[in-house]
């Protein structure tokens, strides 16, 4: 079997893909233990369910950020194809 | 994307951008592409919407009690002025114009996948240049009222720390355009992947939640972080 050095490159590029969305890791640990005190909070004082609920979402949206850097590597790597 | 070529080879699931087409100028090859026309038909309905209102607005006299369309428009125009208010305090009132701006504008490029379209927000090109446009206002509020104080501010708490940061001033633009671009990118490649490799039979209600999820619940939630971000970063060099 011939492997072209077009082909190594475009392979490693998806093994690179698929590494760099390891980055989803952190922003899901982030995230739930942002719900998990979110809810925690609602426990304590369920009359402010409201302002907990959009803090919580608004924090979990720019933590989301990181995850978001890896995706979009990815997505460079597999269809940009910068190094192909 | 804004770095990929426009003209894609057309794949089975879909998510690309599509040029529609193509023109030279300045001896480049430059391309319409359905983000372009997607943020046409959204700046149009917007104009539409705006010159409409304002005109039924006007007939309303003193006397009268106000109808539907002008409670809810008043009720919305009020929620916005509250939001720039609660995040700017004093100085909101200046900026509520151009932060509603951005709020419906971003709004309903997130929604438009509900139309059909592909979201022009999932352009790093209009992401970024959106991102630009924050980047702007915020060094010139802050040359505006800190003068030379905005580049010496650069080099607090001690000058070593200057070029950590300058990226971070640097950084500021790229990642709230990113974080916006991403988002909505990642609910077009959903969606893209779902119409495209389903079979028939999951294509029938399904996609109801996932639009719900892609294009409602998180370009509402993204609409609302970038302006809070903006809006921020903007206070940040009030004072």
């Amino acid at each position: 079997m011939n492997i072209s050095g077009q082909d190594f490159i475009y392979g490693c590029s998806a093994i690179g893909a698929g590494l760099a969305l390891i980055a989803g890791i952190g922003p899901g640990v982030g995230q739930g233990i942002a719900a998990g005190q979110g809810a925690a909070a609602v426990g304590r004082n369920p009359g402010a369910k409201s302002d907990i609920t959009t803090t919580m979402l608004l924090g979990q949206a720019v933590a989301e950020t990181t995850g978001l850097y890896g995706l979009v590597v990815a997505i460079i790597l597999m269809f940009v194809k910068p190094f192909g | 994307m804004g770095m990929m070529k426009i003209p894609m080879i057309a794949r089975e699931p879909d998510f690309m951008i599509h040029g529609v087409l193509k023109y030279h100028a300045f001896g480049q090859e430059l391309w319409i592409s359905d983000t372009t026309v997607g943020a046409w038909i959204i700046t149009a309905l917007l104009l539409l919407f705006g010159f409409i209102a304002s005109r039924k607005l006007k007939t309303v006299s003193e006397s009268d009690t106000p109808g539907l369309f002008q409670s809810g428009l008043e009720i919305a125009m009020e929620a916005l002025e509250n939001m720039a208010k609660g995040t700017m305090g004093a100085n909101g009132r200046r900026f509520v114009n151009y932060i509603g701006t951005i709020f419906l504008f971003i709004l309903l490029c997130n929604l438009s996948g509900l139309l059909g379209l592909r979201a022009p927000t999932a352009d790093f090109g209009v992401t970024f240049l959106l991102g630009l446009f924050t980047f702007c206002i915020v060094n010139y509020q802050g040359i505006k009222n800190r003068g030379f104080g905005h580049v010496t501010s650069l080099f607090q708490p001690i000058p070593l720390l200057f070029p950590i940061n300058l990226i971070g001033e640097i950084a500021n633009p790229i990642s709230i355009s990113l974080r916006l671009f991403a988002n909505l990118l990642s609910g077009v490649i959903i969606m893209g992947l779902w119409y495209g490799m389903m079979p028939w039979f999951a294509k029938i209600a399904i996609p109801a939640a996932l639009h719900a999820y892609c294009d409602l619940f998180s370009g509402a939630i993204q609409t609302y972080v970038f302006c809070m971000l903006t809006m921020v970063y903007i206070n940040d060099k009030m004072e």
